[in-house]
């Protein structure tokens, strides 16, 4: 038999080699009868609900005993929907046209998961999923059938379904569950959310056809990276896959090891390795994947949304709740960095023919000191009892950092008279993403405490690229000779000063820069908290005094091309 | 009858937990309540109901109850709100 190759959607990392086992869910076949009258069919529905609700709790009991709150509450959110009176009233309206009770839940629950599955909203919709489900749990129950389908999983292997309703998915023995491939579903179905919480590969959007090919013990690949499953799998395709697994199980387990530790050079130089995020959510996503603090707390997100500013009191509970989430790890606060590509509806803003050299970040905030108190208030406010710091965006004078910090000194005033309590201790630092700031660190390290590079603006003002303009996309070159003697400018004027340098730009967490970043000493890197596992074990490969050859060879070289190359050789030596 | 509009800042808008707490804290009271989100109105003490309003983030939501406890029911449910469900935002 020769192999076959299918394309999904990869929804969860890994790669995993096993017989299929087929789930087929149990068919509901609802017997032709003649209908009670509405109450008799109203009381079969009633205890049917009564049932459900007792099996729910179960269920709720088991998920919570081996799994986390937030599972278990899915099953508190499908009691409710058993309960719930709209089902009850669209149930009402059918058994009063003559319909039984059994057609009358399947198709009310039908329609109503119809509704949700159309919502415009991904997360919305989402739970068309659990409406159907509690549709065909009282079908089940009404039916007095029991569906063991799911129990017929006793040996390792890949599940291959259609679909897996949130109870099938709790029902799996996971010692026996290797992976998941199903024809329906995308990233934010339950069983992509379900494989990624447990680590286990998945690929979910098959189609319909894809599993008409497979049958229980089908041979299987499934690359949940890639985003394939490939079929009776020939020798050298089953060779390929497996040393894949075994590099990749081996660079994980490593990694894994590492970014719950801080990141240290091979011969022990600390290295602070953080993230880049925009709200509390994320920030506990950072500390699952290793982050030692927040490099970059983005806070557009609180003015881009609203058709007003957000006021001190909405912009403290949000910084608040990102400072809990991250304890006692520092966090740096950017300041708002807004323009005129992406106004607010309150700022009225002028025509602009070039907005990225416009009227944006720290240029509104100097000119409208209300708004700019706001937030400068709140941050202070908020970092009680936390590691906080504030960062300016886009200085490129020193007129400009010592403007700031005179409304940050008049704001430490007016909450001392209003006597409020605030965080005394708040280090202020700036972006370096304009040239003119990375030419002018040695004056800015007098009058602050930290520099963070943003490699994008940095790149984008260097280069003078638009990188979202597609004719001259090709032309950011992230690793252009220009920006990295930019970058070594500011790394080294700061460090005469005794000041340190961090790094949030994508720069960051590229594998190709790292190395050399480590070389030019740079003090702190922050980036997507995905990315932090690799970076950290990156970090670990280098001395400090390979980093450094590795920096200035880099430099060395005229072209970025030329720099990418020999960089891909150095990361093939680390990888092996 | 009672009305009172309220914006919802926490992050998922009525979804998940915060969808489950609102409508419990709705069943709690007698007073029959409606809620508006963009046009489009749901019972207040069906969860199918109020997900199928989508609300999300900074969506400001009208809320209308009508009964003994019309005060009691509009008190609670903006106080849930306006405590962000009991999470940081």
């Amino acid at each position: 038999m020769s192999e076959i190759t299918l394309k999904g959607i990869p929804a969860s990392e890994g790669i995993v080699i096993g017989p299929a086992f087929c789930h087929r869910p149990l068919q509901l076949e609802i017997p032709a009868r003649s209908p009670g009258s509405v109450q008799d069919e109203m009381r079969r529905f009633q205890s049917a609900c009564d049932q459900a609700g007792q099996e729910l709790e179960v269920l709720k009991a088991s998920v919570l005993a081996r799994s986390d709150p937030e599972t278990a509450a899915i099953f508190d959110a499908h009691k409710m929907m058993v309960t719930d009176p709209m089902l009850y009233d669209a149930i009402q309206s059918r058994l009063e046209a003559g319909q039984i009770i059994e057609t009358a839940v399947r198709d009310a629950s039908d329609e109503l998961a119809a509704m949700l599955g159309g919502m415009e909203d991904e997360l919305f919709a989402a739970r068309e999923a659990d409406m159907r489900d509690v549709g065909r749990r009282l079908l089940r129950i009404l039916l007095g059938v029991s569906d063991t389908s799911i129990e017929k999983l006793q040996a390792p292997a890949v599940v291959v379904a259609h679909d897996l309703t949130p109870s099938d998915t709790v029902s799996l023995r996971s010692e026996f569950t290797l992976g998941f491939c199903t024809a329906a579903g995308g990233l934010t179905s339950h069983v992509a959310i379900l494989a990624r919480t447990l680590g286990l590969p998945a690929v979910v959007g098959l189609g319909k056809k894809a599993l008409d090919q497979i049958s229980d013990g089908t041979k299987l690949v499934l690359d949940g990276t890639g985003g394939s499953v490939i079929l009776d799998p020939e020798p050298a395709t089953l060779g390929r896959y497996e040393s894949m697994r075994e590099k990749a199980s081996a660079r994980l387990a490593a990694m894994q090891v590492t970014s719950s530790k801080n990141a240290l050079t091979a011969d022990g130089r600390r290295v602070e390795v953080g993230a880049n995020i925009g709200d509390s959510d994320s920030a506990g996503e950072a500390v699952r994947y290793g982050a030692e603090g927040v490099g970059l707390l983005r806070t557009e997100f609180l003015y881009l949304q609203n058709t007003r500013p957000p006021d001190e009191a909405q912009q403290m509970a949000a910084y608040k709740s990102v400072f809990d989430a991250m304890r006692d790890r520092p966090v740096i606060v950017r300041t708002l960095d807004i323009g005129g590509d992406k106004p607010p509806a309150y700022l009225k803003f002028d025509a602009e023919l070039n907005p990225f050299l416009g009227w944006r970040a720290i240029r509104i905030c100097l000119d409208d000191h209300p708004l700019f108190k706001t937030q400068l208030r709140a941050i202070l406010r908020a970092a009680v009892g936390h590691r906080a710091l504030i960062m300016f965006p886009m200085i490129s004078s020193v007129e400009e950092l010592r403007a700031a910090k005179a409304i940050l000194a008049e704001v430490r005033v007016e909450l001392d008279s209003a006597g409020l309590d605030y965080a005394r201790e708040v280090p202020v630092g700036i972006m370096v993403e304009t040239p003119g700031a990375a030419m002018l660190t040695d004056f800015l390290a007098l009058e602050c405490d930290f520099f963070s590079l943003g490699t994008n603006d940095l790149t984008q003002y260097t280069l003078a690229v638009d990188r979202t303009n597609e004719r001259v996309a090709k032309l950011f070159q992230p690793l252009h000779p220009a920006v990295l003697r930019l970058i070594k400018r500011t790394i080294d004027a700061a460090h005469q000063h005794g000041k340190w340098v961090g790094m949030c730009g994508e720069l960051a967490g590229m594998q190709k820069a790292i190395p050399i970043l480590l070389g030019l000493s740079l003090d702190e890197f922050s980036m997507a908290p995905r990315s932090i596992p690799e970076a950290k074990w990156l970090i670990g490969q280098f001395s400090d005094a390979r980093a450094r050859e590795i920096a200035e060879e880099a430099l060395s070289k005229a072209t970025a091309a030329e720099i990418e190359d020999f960089m891909a050789g150095v990361l093939d030596e680390i990888r092996g | 009858m009672q009305t009172i509009s309220v914006v919802v800042h926490n992050k998922v808008g009525l979804h998940a937990r915060p969808a489950a707490l609102f409508v419990q804290a709705a069943m709690a009271h007698q007073s029959k309540i409606t809620v508006t989100n963009g046009g489009k109105n749901g019972n207040a003490k069906s969860i199918i109901g109020i997900l199928a309003l989508g609300v999300q983030q900074n969506d400001s939501i009208t809320i209308n109850a009508d009964g003994p406890d019309e005060m009691e029911a509009l008190t609670a449910l903006t106080k849930l709100i306006e405590d962000n469900f009991g999470e940081p935002v």
